[in-house]
Order: structure tokens, then sequence, then C-alpha cells
């Protein structure tokens, strides 16, 4: 692995050469689906020629397939977007690109960012960096595993219920899913507008913490964006930590737990109080997220008709137009969510299905709150199991729902939440802590990471 | 009408709103007179990644137009998604305002001919988007996005007009509320405005109401009027013929007078409403809603109200509301040369000036100044009514006075005793004149008339008519 300090202060063209040869080098794992090398290495040149003092000035990054971008098209892992190339870039991409970053390539996921194994990729799934017949979780699949496997220091994913923090659990990296409105999401393929968040993958809390540093902010570009309040903090000492409960039941892996409670030995023996708290609502996350999630889903998915861009199907009326256009460019997981979207929506089921489950949200968040105002970071997993093998639950879509059950929480509420790795299982497959905050507490959770990296 | 059957109409309508970009994008809001799909954004083309940014000054606009129909503001209002396949519709949702709409109930008192008002309850009106345009070739069709987004409020009535003539005058009123308030510029064949009329019929004395149908986009008032006229016989012609009138949205074929059944309800699509989450709620304070009311133009009932005492007929206020520059002109003099001028310009104004929109144009840059002394010369005798309408007419599309105007047509009356009194002599001794004054002089005041006419003609309209009069008493 890599991290930011390794490129700096080196030519950008030599650091893209070096990422670029490395990502060819590890083209079995499926992790990258276009590499953008003729725009990275003209970006390369001119930074290296007009010595552009960015932050991150040189740095190549590779940015998962959902974000729009130019130097190859902007796919999602799906048929109907294929052959799409963005006319503009994502607010994350150019406010990166303003620090002399330089995007090298696209990173394979699910499609339409709907899974957790990286397996509903239309172009085949990525592999673990660490065991190849494992998945490498998803739906940030390919940005996870590029960070692991060193082809570049970060990698930008998109955190909707756990697509950024189960990769990065399963890979053993850094993963961050922002508060909600932390960085805009202006230019990302919507999936969940009132869940997604743009995070990224790095291998280190600091590298983390500057990448952002970068994003964050206000966008007139997306209404939902909150003024920028990411700064770069020193961690708060003698911080009360509490251990949810409900995420450490016996149906959680032995393995999992025991990192999990080696992290918690960590943070007591660095001054910090632990206790056990209970969220008794957290039964009903997933039922929750799998109402919303999907609605949001089937509305946002509505604009692929094949009538301006994208694929168009051959047909003969424009029912046929929808109906093929829509079938042949969409996955069947896609499809799965459309429909549960569209039902929970339909006159006589929306009070029943959204509106219930919206209330459920309210009730949650309120949860969250009442215990962040004891404690000022909670704890837990971030998966019940290290990384399945592929194929285990492709044709379980419940199973692999229920792998989400203790990361969507943090997206239901908006609060920011952060995959740390924690060691390994003893058949050597990564695991990570997951560090649950208060909305805008993401630098805190950060630098206690930090403070603990430091004191191993 | 069969007086048997009572109708009771609903109207919604959808005002698009007078602001430079659209709701959500930053493209030009103004299509006219463009090329197929060249004002239109990323937003409004639904590229992925796209979101929507709420165009302030829409709900500024919507905020006065609710003060216009008297109508509460939401403190808190949303926004919903509408979703349905259509290729006008690029994101396969309109965005809407369905459950939480930021103007809540109101009122419009529309005038009726007959001096009365109809008194019609807004329940609520709502922002939404505008869809595209479909045009339909042989096999294939052809979709132009340049209205797609444009904003929109959209008004909803209770169902408080009964007759054609109150759908009619409440459409008519509103429109001028609408354009007044400068919400929007209330072009109507540009479709700025467009009208979907409910109406049901139901027996005289029923407590319950009958089926309605909805007849979908009318553009003018007199199409109100009319789908009314015809629907009312319809339904009417259904029932006296035992059978049912279906809930359904009907066409209006202006060229027929005729409506048509386009789809029923059973056909109604299931829209799954969903609060839209890329928008954040719109909240105004109490005081942010005032402030954005608080320098809005008078709208026609302040008007109405104020020339009340100017002893106009209906027909003539009606003639100057048509055009807000008439209505502020006549309202300025009245403040500043008082009622008998205001009136006098007035009656020219309704009367005389063509509504064409280049006249109009013109009209709208006018200063008081010159008809307030057209007025004042006319008092002054200065000028007879004929004369003055002359004047006037050049007036409106010259710079010159109104007196310049006069002399250089020669237009100014004569009041000189002497050179009329040479006139008056001329006319009583003309043989045509001579039954004339035989009969005055047996005591037919009538025929008076008929002498101070030839007065008239003689001296080419330029005598003063009093005077001749005048003159001709005491010479008989």
């Amino acid at each position: 692995m890599t991290s930011i300090s390794d490129y700096m202060g080196t030519s950008a063209v030599v650091n893209v050469k070096r990422a670029i040869e490395a990502a060819k080098q590890h083209d079995e794992f499926h992790a990258l689906l276009a590499l953008t090398e003729e725009r990275a290495l003209e970006r390369a040149t001119k930074i290296d020629e007009t010595e552009v003092k960015g932050r991150l000035a040189g740095v190549p990054f590779i940015a998962k397939d959902n974000f729009l971008a130019f130097g190859a098209p902007t796919t999602a892992a799906s048929h109907f977007l294929e052959k799409f190339n963005a006319p503009l870039q994502a607010t994350a991409i150019e406010k990166l690109e303003v620090e002399g970053a330089i995007c090298i390539g696209k990173a394979n996921l699910d499609a339409f960012a709907h899974g957790g194994s990286t397996e509903n990729s239309t172009f085949g799934p990525t592999l673990n960096a660490v065991d190849k017949e494992r998945v490498a979780g998803g739906s940030s699949g390919g940005s996870a595993v590029v960070t692991a496997l060193g082809i570049v220091p970060f990698a930008l994913g998109t955190d909707t219920g756990g697509s950024i923090r189960q990769p990065a659990s399963f890979n053993g990296v850094y993963g961050i899913k922002p508060t909600y409105g932390a960085v805009s999401r202006y230019g990302v393929v919507a999936m969940a507008s009132s869940t997604d968040t743009i995070g990224c993958f790095a291998t280190n809390a600091s590298d983390a913490e500057l990448v952002m540093d970068v994003m964050a902010g206000r966008d007139s570009h997306d209404a939902t964006t909150l003024p920028d309040f990411f700064e770069i903090a020193d961690v708060k000492p003698g911080q009360k930590i509490g251990v949810i409960k409900e995420f450490m039941t016996d149906d959680v892996d032995a393995d999992v737990k025991k990192s999990v409670n080696n992290y918690i030995d960590k943070l007591k023996s660095t001054g910090h109080t632990v206790e056990e708290v209970s969220v008794p609502l957290l039964k009903y996350a997933l039922a929750m997220y799998y109402i919303i999630v999907p609605a949001e889903i089937s509305s946002n998915l509505a604009r692929y008709d094949g009538v301006r861009y994208g694929k168009r199907a051959e047909a003969g009326s424009l029912s046929d137009l929808y109906g093929k256009s829509r079938d042949d460019g969409f996955v069947d997981e896609n499809k799965r969510r459309i429909m549960i979207g569209s039902y929970v929506l339909s006159s006589g089921f929306f009070d029943a299905y959204y509106m219930q489950a919206q209330k459920a949200r309210t009730l949650l968040i309120n949860a969250f709150n009442e215990l962040l105002e004891s404690y000022d970071v909670l704890i837990g997993p971030v998966t019940p199991t290290p990384a399945f093998k592929l194929g285990e639950k492709a044709s379980d879509p419940i199973k692999m729902y229920l792998s989400d059950m203790m990361t969507v929480a943090a997206s239901l509420t908006g609060m920011p939440a952060i995959s740390v790795p924690s060691g390994n299982t003893n058949s050597g497959l990564p695991v990570g802590v997951q560090l649950i905050g208060q909305r805008r507490s993401d630098a805190q959770l950060l630098a206690l990471a930090k403070s603990l990296e430091e004191s191993v | 009408m069969n007086s048997e059957y009572e109708m009771t109409i609903g109207i919604e309508c959808h005002v698009q709103l007078a602001t430079v970009t659209k709701l959500f994008s930053p493209a030009d809001n103004d299509a006219r007179g463009k090329g197929p799909n060249s004002v239109i954004d990323p937003i409004d083309f639904g590229l992925p990644g796209m979101l929507p940014i709420l165009n302030n000054r829409a709900v500024e606009l919507a905020v006065i137009a609710g003060r216009a129909m008297n109508a509460k503001i939401a403190n808190v209002s949303r926004f919903d998604r509408k979703h349905y396949f259509y290729p006008d519709l690029p994101n396969g949702y309109q965005i809407t305002q369905m459950y939480h709409p930021t103007i809540l109930a109101g009122l419009v008192e529309a005038p009726m001919d007959d001096g009365g008002f109809v008194k019609v309850r807004i329940h609520h009106a709502h922002l939404e988007t505008d869809a595209g345009k479909l045009t339909h070739y042989g096999d294939y069709s052809l979709v132009d996005l340049n209205r797609a987004g444009t904003p929109l409020i959209e008004i909803v009535t209770e169902p408080d007009m009964h007759s054609p003539q109150e759908a009619k005058a409440f459409a008519a009123e509103l429109h001028k509320l609408m354009v007044y308030a400068g919400v929007t510029f209330g072009d109507l064949y540009h479709g700025n405005m467009r009208f979907d009329v409910n109406l049901s019929v139901a027996p005289v004395g029923s407590t319950e109401l009958g089926k309605r149908a909805e007849v979908k986009n009318l553009n003018s008032f007199r199409s109100v009027e009319r789908a009314a006229e015809y629907e009312f016989k319809r339904q009417v012609a259904l029932l006296e013929k035992g059978e049912r009138v279906v809930q359904e949205t009907r066409g209006w074929d202006d060229a027929s007078g005729r409506t048509s059944s386009q789809r029923s309800k059973e056909d109604a699509q299931d829209y799954r409403y969903m609060p839209d989450p890329d928008i954040p709620p719109i909240v105004l304070t109490n005081e942010q809603i005032e402030k954005m009311q608080e320098n809005m133009p008078q709208l026609p009932p302040f008007y109405r109200d104020k020339w009340s005492n100017l002893g106009l007929d209906k027909s003539v206020i009606d003639s100057l509301l048509a055009h807000q520059s008439y209505a502020v002109l006549i309202s300025t003099i009245q403040d500043n040369a008082g009622d008998e001028i205001a009136k006098r310009v007035a009656h020219w104004f309704a009367s005389g000036v063509s509504t064409d929109e280049e006249t109009a144009e013109v009209a709208s840059n006018f200063v008081p100044e010159g008809y307030v002394e057209l007025a004042k010369m006319v008092g002054a005798n200065e000028l007879s009514s004929t004369a003055a309408k002359e004047v006037f007419n050049e007036l409106l599309v010259s710079d010159k006075s109104p007196r310049d105007i006069a002399e250089e047509k020669n237009l100014l009356q004569v009041s000189d005793e002497s050179a009329i009194s040479a006139i008056v002599d001329e006319v009583l001794t003309d043989p045509a004149s001579a039954k004339a004054v035989e009969d005055f002089k047996a005591g037919n005041e009538k025929v008076i008339g008929f002498l101070v006419g030839q007065i008239m003609k003689k001296s080419q309209g330029k005598a003063n008519p009093a005077l001749a009069q005048k003159l001709i008493r005491e010479k008989l």
C-alpha cells in the first residue's frame, strides 16, 4: 500500500506512469473499468511544467465509475451508460483537480451502486485484494481494491448504505462515509438522494483527512450540501465511547468481534472510557432502509428511459422503447429495487410503507441523537462477517441485504461513520471497526482513528 | 340553458412565471422564437448526477401571486416528485408540490357584467415545473425540451362557479391579477396561462354534485366560457337520456366548439408521489413574506375602488383595466388633476385606442401631462369632443403638446361671438333650415339640435356648440 506522501515532491508524470503500471499489473482483480491514461498524462505534464503547488499536486487517484469524469465513459457499471461520455465532471473531482490530484481511472462497482459485493457489475465482479476467491465488497469494491493493492494512495467511492465502509473493511483500508451533505453529490450518478454520500478510501487516517478536507464544503450545485465544517483536528482526550450492543450479538463472526474488542482495548489504554449502549430500534433499521432507499432509487432511475442518452433499444412503440431499453440497461438487482420502490410508493401503499418508514427513521435519528449527547463516539463492527466467497450470496438477495445491517443506521441518520482497519481474522482476512459520530464530527472521528494508529 | 339542472365549476389554472431562468436550472426561461432544444441545461435534460437548485425569484413571484389572490402563504412548503414516463419529461418525474404547497387558501372576487361579483375561493396554488413539447410526424416524434423546467404555479379553485359567465369572469380576473402583480407576462397566445375547467351538473336543489369532466388546456377566456356551455349541454343531454356522466379528461376543439374524451379515470396513472429529497423545504418567516409583498403593484380591485366615484360604465373600466399602463395613467391623472379630468381621459382611452400590440407599447411610454392639458382644453371649450378625439389619437404617437397639435390641425374651437353669430345668421336664413326654424318657434325644442348641427358643420366643427345654441335662442 502507498500513501499520499509517497507521491509528493516527485514528477507527476512519473507518479501517473507508476500508478498505471501498477493498475495493469493487477488487471486480474478487475478493479478497474477504464484507465484515463491519456488525460492523466496530459494533466501530469501540465502539472510538472507549471509546478502546480496544490495540496495533492501530482497525486494519482481513482474514482468509482459513478462519478462523472473526463477521459473515459461514466458507466455506473451498467449497459445503460456503457458509452456515456460525461460533458462535465463531478464537483468532488473538480475540487481534487484544483489541488493538483490526477484521476487515472474508473473503478468497478455494482451496477448503479446497487449491491454489497461488486458482483452486480455488468462487466464482472472485482476480486478481493487479499483473497481472490472472495468478494471485494461493494458497491465501491473496485475503489477499495485499488487502494488496498497500492495502485493509488486514495480512491473515491459513494456510500448510500455501507458501500464505502463495507468494502474498506473487506480489503483492509480506511473507508470514510462523511456526514450527509458534507461533500457535494453534483455529478455523481444518484442512487438514493437522502442517504447518498461521497467519501474516500485511503491507507491511513491522515490521507483520508486531507482528501475529505479538499472535497468537503458547500456547493451551489447541490442544495443539500452544508457549509464547510471539516477542519483537521487534534484528538479530544478522554472520550466517552459506546459499544453498540445490537452489533455484538452471537450472530456476529467471532473473529470480527475479537477484532472490535481489540480496538476497544486500545481505546481504553489510551485514556478513553468505553461502555455498552443499546439502540433497540436498530432491529428495524434494515427494514426502513430497504423501503426508503428503493423508493428513491425507483425515482432516480426513471430518467434512464432511452430517449435522450445511453442505451436505446430497437423498438416499434414508445412503451417498447422504454421497456426494452430499461430491460437491457439494468441488471436484476436494479430491477428488483425499482420494483420494490415503485411498490412502496404506489397509491394505497405509500402511507403503510414509505411514510411509516420515514416516521421510524425519525425515531432512529432521535435515538442516535440522544445517545450522542452522552457519548462522543459509537463503535461496532462494519459487517457481521469478513469478506464472503464469490457467489456465496449472489443468488440470495435477503442474505446480501442482511450484511448491510450494521452500516445502514449511519446512512439513515446522516451521521459520519468510518471503517478503520483493525487486524485480520485467523485465516488472514481483513476486518474493520466502525466509528460513528454526531453529524459534523467527521474530523473528530478521523483524529481518534489517527491517534490509535500512532499508539500501535 | 336547461333550467332543471345547475352546473358546478372549479378551475385549475397554470400560470407561467415571469422569471429570467427556469425553476431549478440556470437555463433561459424565455423560449419564444428560439430553436428547439436551445435553451436547456443538463439539469432540465435529466443528465445523470444533476441536482435541482431552486430559483428564489420563482418563490418570490409565488408569494406575490398568493397576495394577489388574498391567499395565505405557507411558512414551510416542500417539493414532491410526480412520476410518469413520457418523452417530454426528462427525469421521469415532474417536480411539484403535492403535500405542502407554498400558496394556501385564498379568495378572488371577479366582476360580472351585471355589476355583481362572483366570489371564488382558492383551494391552494403550488409551484411546479412544466414539461417539454412533443411534435408528432408520420412515424416519428420530435422532442423539444426548451419549455422543460419552466416555472409554473397551478392555481386550484373551489367549485364556486355556477355559470359559463362566472367561469369566464373568474378566468379574466385571475389573468388581470397575475399580470398586474407581475407574476406572469400573461401571453395567452403562447400559453402563459392555461385553464382546465372541471364541470359537473346536478338537478337544481340537489345536495350532491354530479360526476365531473375536466376540459383541459383552454387558453382564452372565451373558450373557458364556451367549453363550459358545451359541457353543460352535453352532460344534461346524457342525464336526460338516463345515461351517466363519466369522470374523465376531455379536450377542447375551438373550431368546432366541442369537447371530446381524452382519457377516463380508469386509465388514470398512479403517479407514485414522493417528497423530493434533493430540494430543501422553502422556509419563509412572516417578515420575509411581507417584505416580498411590500412593493407589489396595485391590482384591478384597487383601481375599481378608486374609480368608483368617476361614474364610469363597467365596459369603460374593463377597457381601461385591459392594459395596466392605462390603469396606472388614469390613476396618476386622478391624483394630480382630479376626477373630472381623469374621467375625460378615461373615456378617450377606453374607446379610442386600438388594442394592437404596437399601440399598447407606445401608450405604455406616455406621460400624463399631455392628456391632462387636452382634457383641460375641452373643459374650457377650446376643443369640441370630436376634435379632442383627433388630437388624442395624435398625442398617442407624438411628443408634441396637444395645443400644438390642435393648432396644426386647425381644430381650436371658435368662441368668438361675432364670428359664430355670422354663421348662425347664415344657417337661420338658409332655406334648408326654414322648417326647423318654424317648428322651433312653434315650441318644438328638439329641433335646436339640428340647427346647432348645421352650424357645427358650416364651422367645420370649430364653433362652440353652447355658444351657438345661446345665439340661436337670442335670434329666434
